[in-house]
């Protein structure tokens, strides 16, 4: 079955019935890290589906490989929006996530990342991973969006596989960067802020 | 045949209507920003397009081939997006997504597909949510195990299946109705009951606004909704009612029956409009529409026109109708 991008973001959108809100940024197609909160496995094919198609077309979106490689239809989904499968239950030392995404980011395409690690149940957003900072610091060059997602989780929750078509709400907040010599943790508080913060926007 | 002649000059008056006012508000935007103030006008310029969009629309189906199936279908979407409007605003827990994806994908297609299939399906159409989905929902709440405000979420299911699918439900199934007029056959098309059954709520809604803004002075329950009066109420329904007598010719009644239809009409729409802003303010929010920003909130057009077409229904099923 043939179906191309277009086609799948468009079903994406419909079915999540997203409004997609840019609050002190503009989509652009410069390198950057979309970093969101992460509700649903929904979540990186709607942020992928939310961008505007030139910008759609260098954005990849960090999956979690054990959930997009089962069976033949999500990895057919998981090629078509791109994306990059990162393998939870075998990290190497040699081998990091945070390696394998500047390697495949390259010098033009953007990454969309959930840096809570897994899915949070909780209305409350979890901590935030260090792998944001570590990107931060190996690609200072990179712009870091905070992308807030809202009400995906009611669309498809955790061990759900059938989605309930409600409404909900994308924003992409403003750029941020590592500062210089910024703490790790204070990078991951702020960057965490950020997200927090488009939620009341 | 759906559309008869004075259904269609009903139709192109108001279509006509609708673009004089659309083009009157955009050449008042035009002005400067001392004489209107160009939020209102925006508004204003949004609702015209809306309902031009919705008698548009409307009015090719009922000229297409199956056009009592395309409206059928429109109002299913129109349906579906309400009740997703609806739960969305409405707190669920994790327990609740099975029943809702019964909800959205088995009762709201299934109870329209009835509708389509017509009036020999009547008696399966007014119980399957009132009956069927009434107990089904409940059991598959209590079977995903979560007991937490067990009434309470469960009720909101079934108020939200009741209002935006089975009472819109009953607004194209108005075309199918089998009417008579003074005992013999009604010749008409049966579009116009449509047409003069949305007109009669729509009026009804601005009316109301109107004399609220002249000469509205008590409240009738501030803590709802703050634009609806007494005297507004009253002014509104006596308009509507006037108003809606002069549309007989569309309908199979006479002046004086189609003037105490719109008035049950204009206090159903009132009813509606008032429950919906209850529930709108119990979850502190004032527009369907600014739930999810910049989402048009179809809920907000749709509140009175709910209430009003199960009543309209069977009142004329019961008064005009073969059946």
């Amino acid at each position: 079955m043939p179906m191309t991008a277009a086609l799948l973001a468009f079903v994406a959108k419909v079915l999540s019935g997203s409004t997609v809100r840019w609050i002190d940024s503009q989509p652009d197609t410069c390198q950057r890290v979309y970093f969101a909160n992460h509700t649903s496995h929904l979540d990186a094919l709607l942020i992928w589906a939310s961008l505007p198609p030139h910008v759609r077309a260098l954005a990849r979106p960090v999956a979690a490989k054990d959930y997009w490689e089962r069976g033949a239809i999500r990895r057919h989904l998981a090629t078509i929006f791109h994306a990059l499968l990162i393998d939870r239950t075998e990290i190497k030392v040699h081998q990091s996530p945070v390696d394998l995404m500047i390697r495949e980011v390259g010098t033009t395409h953007s990454l969309i990342v959930f840096p809570e690690g897994g899915r949070n149940t909780e209305t409350e957003m979890g901590e935030f991973k260090s792998g944001l900072y570590y990107l931060g610091k190996k690609r200072p060059d990179i712009e870091m969006i905070p992308v807030y997602i809202d009400n995906l989780n009611r669309v498809l929750p955790r061990g759900e596989f059938l989605p309930v078509p409600l409404l909900s709400c994308i924003t992409f907040g403003p750029a941020m960067w590592l500062e210089h010599q910024e703490p790790k943790a204070d990078f991951l508080q702020r960057a965490r802020e950020n997200v927090r913060r488009l939620k009341d926007l | 045949m759906l559309l008869d002649v004075p259904a269609e000059i009903l139709l192109g008056i108001l279509l006509a209507i609708l673009a004089i006012a659309y083009f009157a508000g955009q050449a008042l935007r035009r002005q400067p920003q001392s004489v209107v103030n160009p939020a209102i006008v925006d508004t204003f310029l949004y609702r015209i397009r809306a309902w031009w969009l919705l008698y548009a629309v409307l009015g090719a189906s009922f000229l297409i081939p199956y056009g009592r199936l395309a409206t059928v279908i429109l109002f299913g979407i129109l349906s579906f997006w309400a009740l997703r409007e609806f739960i969305t605003l409405t707190p669920t827990r994790l327990g609740d997504h099975r029943a809702l994806f019964w909800v959205f994908f088995v009762f709201t297609p299934a109870q329209y597909i009835l509708v389509a299939l017509g009036q020999q399906y009547f008696e399966t159409y007014s119980i399957l949510i009132p009956v069927y989905g009434f107990l089904f929902v409940p059991t598959r709440v209590a079977l995903a195990g979560d007991s937490r405000r067990f009434l309470e979420r469960t009720a909101k299911i079934q108020a939200g299946l009741l209002i935006c699918v089975y009472a819109l439900s009953h607004a194209p199934a108005l075309l199918d109705l089998q009417l008579i007029k003074d005992g013999e056959k009604w010749r008409g098309g049966s579009a116009g009951m449509l047409l003069f059954f949305l007109l009669v709520v729509q009026f009804g809604d601005l009316s109301q606004f109107l004399w609220g803004k002249l000469i509205g002075k008590r409240v009738i329950a501030p803590a709802i909704n703050s634009s609806k009066t007494w005297e507004g109420f009253v002014a509104s329904v006596l308009t509507t009612t006037l108003l809606g007598g002069l549309f007989w010719p569309v309908t199979p009644f006479n002046l004086l029956e189609a003037a105490c239809m719109s008035l049950v009409i204009a206090v159903m729409g009132f009813a509606g409009s008032m429950t919906m802003s209850a529930i709108k303010r119990d979850r502190g929010v004032r527009d369907y529409g600014t739930l999810v920003q910049g989402h048009v909130g179809i809920l907000d057009r749709m509140d009175s026109i709910c209430f009003a077409a199960p009543v309209f229904f069977h009142l004329t099923r019961l008064f005009f109708s073969a059946a």
